[in-house]
């Protein structure tokens, strides 16, 4: 086949061909976990900054008026900076962790393995789609040096804000319209990686590797590439015409008769809840782009701990993610139910949207129900997979009042919706990550980690992850407006104490994500070396050495006797293996 | 012991979480709508719901990960007994008829805000936000809104509506104002618009949040039926000054209206 | 010696009488330059101004408690005198005028710019004080020099700012948006009417033409000429619509 012909290559000689621009989907795939790496401390940092300012609104923050003495003149954040932070928060972590890491990340690297392939079908669309999303990452960065900074119309861009211009206010000049540049840049990416990933699953899976036997977090991969492929080729469309209204005279956005700085503005005709529409049909789907892959990490790591297969094996938490991506395009109005849209729609979004709580909570229940008579060994990726449960919980939740129009009316812009956006994909589909990366890091880079640090790791996250967005969460209630870069409405005013005790827990979250850097960095260059398979797990990663040779199975045609959960107790069977079955998988 | 651990940390967390939101730590104010009441039965009704699956998911989740660590012997796994069907007929028909439930009974609070009629008496009040203030329009003795120019606007001289009272005779009586006052007890017609991005009209006592959309003329209406000063802040990001977008809603006793109408009118 | 004492005697008074020369450069300007004195009127009823409800700015609203404020597009004080009008040359400079060097101030000060009306040289410096509790958020809208949207925090260092060209300024607050100021920025002497309609400046002896301009009313020209030694008196009506 074509595919396989070209996922066929031979090995690179020269240091630039073998680790900056390389074809090896092993490489891209390092090259994207980094990438996750360095967004989510900056994107952090940026998180820091914020808090701070809103636990201490006249606080001059260390090293701050150095770095932006526009932005924050003496060091205290001005309002517009403080946007302007928000919205790259915003955008480097959904956009270049969250949606990246997970699936480019760790995807690119297992996904060819674990069917058994020699690479991705198409290797170098998979370098270029790494280089783009670079480049929109710098692009995106670079509307921090430009005069007027970054935008400040948040991650959600919502126009006209985000698209008269510079009349809108400070950063809605050139920095919006690289931000907008950054998120197409992203979006082709996306598409390619996409590609890739379907076609690699579809057709280059090794002989006896049928559908029913690819691994948990294969289908997790296979499945979040197709809901990708179709939200981002509207994001895509969505940003360019958003474009064209900044720069190209067009009102695809834009009403007439609007006046801003008492000065006409020059467009008519467009509309503001087109935006919004078009947006939302991708961002719905996009917050599942950022927790299906870890569904399929969680329910792939799993089986290695508990020692068993998941309850109702493959098929039950793959109809779950199928489902879930499949009910995600329907659902998107649940985030405009105050936003002027009919309220007719209204209960016509609702009823998926309480619906698709349904296949949420089965897998759930299914790795809950898993650890019923399970021999669970608690080792940090366990751990990590045991708190995505718990946080997954909290964060589904919240989805229950946000559902449902008349609810959401009172919590729709409070920081109960932060904080359950935050659960879901900044906490539960981290912890997601952070299991693939204790659970893989070995076979990346063939050293073990620090299980002791890693613990440590685990447990200052797993109780100030609470600590800081349960507060967040709970604190919406008393309808606490979110966006706001300082709490100076009466009702918000006595928040301070809350604000304090969040961000507290906030900086020290934020310093024992370094314990975790500094087990990186360390393991990296003084791990013990990793076995081929440390974990006694199954799946084809763990059939070769690690890291895995060039052709990642030296040579080696694997042949698939098992599905990918043959556990039982200490007994496991690999999925090469000619042995018979012992968990009937 | 790791696992104990975890199911301990899991078991504080959910009793401390159950605690917060039983005994209203964090809270909504009171109401002070006709419409409210619908609303917050809702919300009581989903922290049953939805708070019961959160208690239920997370103690079981420690149980388990409490019982089932890894004996280091020989003890064979066992398999969840009815494998996946109990819980697939578990979430099918409980949360399916949670969900059920709230939204059949949910469209009943939302229908009383926005699928009944106005009330044909309802004072009405012209409402534009705009970045970053509202502004507020009483129709004067007349009954009726003059005409709205955008090329007239000029915050300049305080004509924040573009009203042209020289050449529109129902202009002239219009009353313009920087703060919503309304009587108790009467029913409410908010026409909100927005001069240029944006923004949102959220008042947490009347339990209404209606966004502005450039370009259209959207009406909310309601009655408060408690007297009192409540703040009107935007929630929808519009800009810097956002943080500081609000106006007060007064709700006055007809008389006090009154009095406050004829003062306003007198400033004009 | 009697020669040589003589010679040092005259040789000293001469040099004494330069030096002194040299150092009452200025006050040998001041008394080559005239002062123009005039005042400016306004001609009719002044359209009503409103009062300004502040009441979404509580701390700024508190102040004017007493005393409310009310718009400044028009103001008018006794006998008629027209206020914040900007005097100014627009011909007849030779160009070897120097720029004003003090800095001028312009305060936030009870969620109002005082003063509303401010005239500087292009070059001269102004100082952009926040004396409120709130923060306020400086946007002069200026066409010819680069507009800059600024926001100023309370208690934040005054902000130091010039112009390059000459332009009529608006400025406004984004936050608070009754907020309005104009900084005019000309070349040369300047002079802003007070509340009488009185205003001043200084010029050499020439003839110029003077321009009046005010925010809602416009400009009007004059011809004047300064006579060496002698104060010039010019006046300026401008008409209510």
């Amino acid at each position: 086949m074509s595919a396989q012909a070209a996922a066929h290559h031979a090995p690179p000689k020269s240091f630039i061909r073998k680790y900056i621009f390389s074809v090896d989907h092993k490489i891209v795939g390092i090259q994207y976990t980094i990438l996750g790496l360095v967004s989510a401390f900056v994107g952090m940092a940026l998180s820091w900054v914020m808090r701070i300012h809103l636990a201490w609104p006249t606080a001059s923050i260390p090293l701050l008026g150095t770095i932006a003495p526009g932005g924050a003149p003496g060091g205290v954040p001005t309002p517009e900076y403080y946007l302007a932070l928000m919205t790259m928060h915003g955008t480097i972590m959904a956009f270049f962790l969250l949606t990246a890491a997970p699936m480019a990340g760790f995807g690119n690297f297992m996904l060819p393995i674990q069917v058994g392939a020699e690479d991705m079908a198409f290797p170098r669309l998979n370098m270029a789609s790494f280089w783009i999303t670079l480049l929109g990452f710098v692009v995106a960065a670079s509307s921090f040096l430009i005069p007027d900074g970054p935008p400040i119309s948040g991650w959600t861009a919502y126009t006209p804000l985000s698209a008269v211009g510079q009349a809108a206010g400070p950063g809605q000049g050139w920095g919006q319209t690289l931000w907008v540049l950054a998120v197409a840049a992203f979006c082709v990416a996306s598409l390619l990686g996409s590609l890739n990933f379907i076609v690699t699953t579809i057709h280059l899976r090794t002989k006896g590797m049928t559908l029913d036997r690819l691994p948990m977090s294969t289908w997790g991969w296979f499945i979040n590439a197709w809901v990708s492929l179709l939200a981002f080729a509207v994001l895509l469309p969505t940003g360019l015409l958003l474009l064209l209204d900044r720069v190209g005279g067009t009102s695809f956005f834009i009403p007439g008769g609007l006046v801003i700085n008492d000065k006409l503005v020059p467009h008519s005709g467009g509309s503001p809840l087109l935006f919004q529409h078009l947006f939302w049909f991708f961002g719905h789907p996009e917050v599942y782009i950022i927790l299906l892959p870890e569904l399929g990490i969680v329910g792939h790591i799993m089986p290695t701990f508990i020692r068993k297969p998941l309850v109702g094996g493959w098929k039950v938490v793959t109809w779950c993610m199928l489902t879930v991506g499949t009910l995600s395009f329907v659902v998107w109005g649940h985030h405009m139910f105050v936003s002027g849209m009919s309220p007719y729609m209204a209960m016509v979004f609702s009823v998926p949207t309480l619906f698709i709580t349904i296949p949420s909570v089965i897998a759930v229940l299914v790795f809950i129900a898993s650890l019923y008579g399970a021999n669970i060994r608690f080792t940090t990726p366990m751990l990590f997979c045991l708190g995505f449960i718990s946080l997954f919980i909290s964060g589904g939740v919240g989805g229950f009042f946000l559902a449902q129009p008349a609810v959401n009316s009172y919590l729709h812009g409070t920081f109960f919706v932060v904080g359950h956006f935050h659960f879901t994909m900044g906490l539960a589909a981290v912890f997601g990550a952070f299991a693939g990366f204790y659970y893989w890091f070995p076979k990346m880079w063939g050293r073990m980690m620090s299980e002791r640090l890693g613990k440590v790791h685990f447990w200052l996250s797993f109780v100030g992850v609470y600590c800081v967005f349960m507060t967040m969460q709970l604190m919406g209630f008393t309808g606490a407006v979110r966006r706001y870069s300082s709490f100076v409405a009466d009702f918000m005013a006595p928040l301070a104490q809350t604000n304090r005790f969040m961000t507290v827990f906030a900086l020290l979250l934020g310093a024992a994500q370094f314990i975790f850097l500094y087990n990186v960095i360390w393991s990296y260059f003084k791990g013990p070396k990793a076995p081929d398979n440390p974990w006694g797990a199954t799946t084809l990663e763990w059939d070769t050495t690690s890291p895995p040779p060039f052709d990642n199975f030296g040579g080696r045609h694997m042949t698939i006797h098992h599905g990918p959960m043959e556990y039982d107790g200490d007994a496991s069977v690999m999925q090469t293996s000619p042995e018979k079955s012992i968990a009937g998988t | 012991m790791p696992g104990k651990a975890f199911a301990v940390v899991v078991v504080i967390v959910t009793l401390v979480v159950a605690y917060c939101v039983i005994a209203h730590v964090w809270w909504m104010p009171v109401d002070i709508s006709v419409h409210g009441p619908g609303i917050d039965r809702q919300i009581e009704e989903t922290i049953f719901g939805a708070g019961t699956l959160f208690i239920a998911g997370q103690l079981v989740l420690a149980g388990l990960a409490f019982l089932y660590g890894d004996s280091k012997g020989t003890r064979r796994t066992k398999p969840f007994p009815g494998g996946a069907k109990p819980l697939i007929i578990f979430a099918c028909v409980v949360v399916g008829i949670e969900v059920l439930v709230l939204s059949f009974v949910g469209s009943k609070a939302w229908g009383a805000v926005y699928f009944t009629p106005p009330d044909p008496d309802s004072l009405r009040v012209d409402v534009q936000a705009g970045q970053f203030a509202y502004y507020f329009r009483y129709p004067g003795p007349d009954g009726k809104f003059g005409p709205l120019h955008p090329e007239l606007i000029s915050e300049a001289t305080q004509n924040y509506f573009g009203l042209d009272g020289d050449h529109d005779a129902d202009s002239k009586d219009d009353i313009v104002t920087a703060g919503l006052a309304i009587p108790v007890n009467k029913p409410v017609l908010l026409t909100l618009h927005s001069k240029d991005m944006g923004h949102s009209f959220d008042v947490r006592e009347l339990r209404i949040q209606q966004d502005f959309v450039p370009g259209i003329v959207i009406p909310i209406h309601f009655t408060a039926n408690q007297i009192g000063k409540y703040e009107i802040v935007c929630t929808q990001l519009c800009g810097l000054g956002h943080y500081n977008m609000k106006a007060y809603l007064e709700v006055l006793s007809q008389a006090d209206y009154d009095n406050w109408l004829k003062q306003q009118a007198a400033m004009q | 010696m009697k020669a040589g004492y003589r010679f040092l005697t005259l040789t000293a008074a001469l040099l004494a009488v330069a030096f002194g020369l040299l150092h009452s450069g200025s006050s040998v300007r001041a008394a080559s330059t005239s002062q123009i004195t005039g005042t400016v009127k306004l001609d009719g009823t002044a359209p009503h101004q409103k009062p300004i409800d502040m009441s979404k700015e509580p701390s700024c609203a508190a102040v004017h408690k007493d005393k409310p404020v009310t718009g400044e597009a028009v103001v008018v004080g006794s006998n008629g005198g027209l206020a914040n009008v900007v005097v100014y040359v627009s011909q007849g400079l030779t160009g070897n005028e120097a720029a004003a060097s003090q800095p001028v101030q312009l305060e936030q000060k009870g969620c109002q710019y005082l003063p509303h009306v401010v005239a500087v040289d292009a070059g001269q410096h102004i100082k952009i004080l926040n004396s409120d509790q709130t923060s306020h958020n400086i946007y002069p809208q200026a066409a010819k020099n680069s507009p800059w949207n600024k926001s100023q925090l309370a208690g934040a260092q005054p902000l130091d700012v010039t112009w390059a060209n000459e332009e009529v300024i608006p400025v406004k607050c984004n936050v608070h948006p009754w907020m309005r100021a104009y900084i005019v920025v000309v070349k040369g002497p300047y002079g802003v009417s007070d509340d009488s309609g009185s205003f001043k400046l200084d010029l050499p002896p020439g003839n110029y033409t003077l321009t009046a301009w005010h925010e809602t009313y416009g400009t009007q020209t004059q011809n004047v000429t300064v006579a060496s030694g002698k104060p010039t008196a010019v006046s300026f009506t401008f008409k209510a619509k």
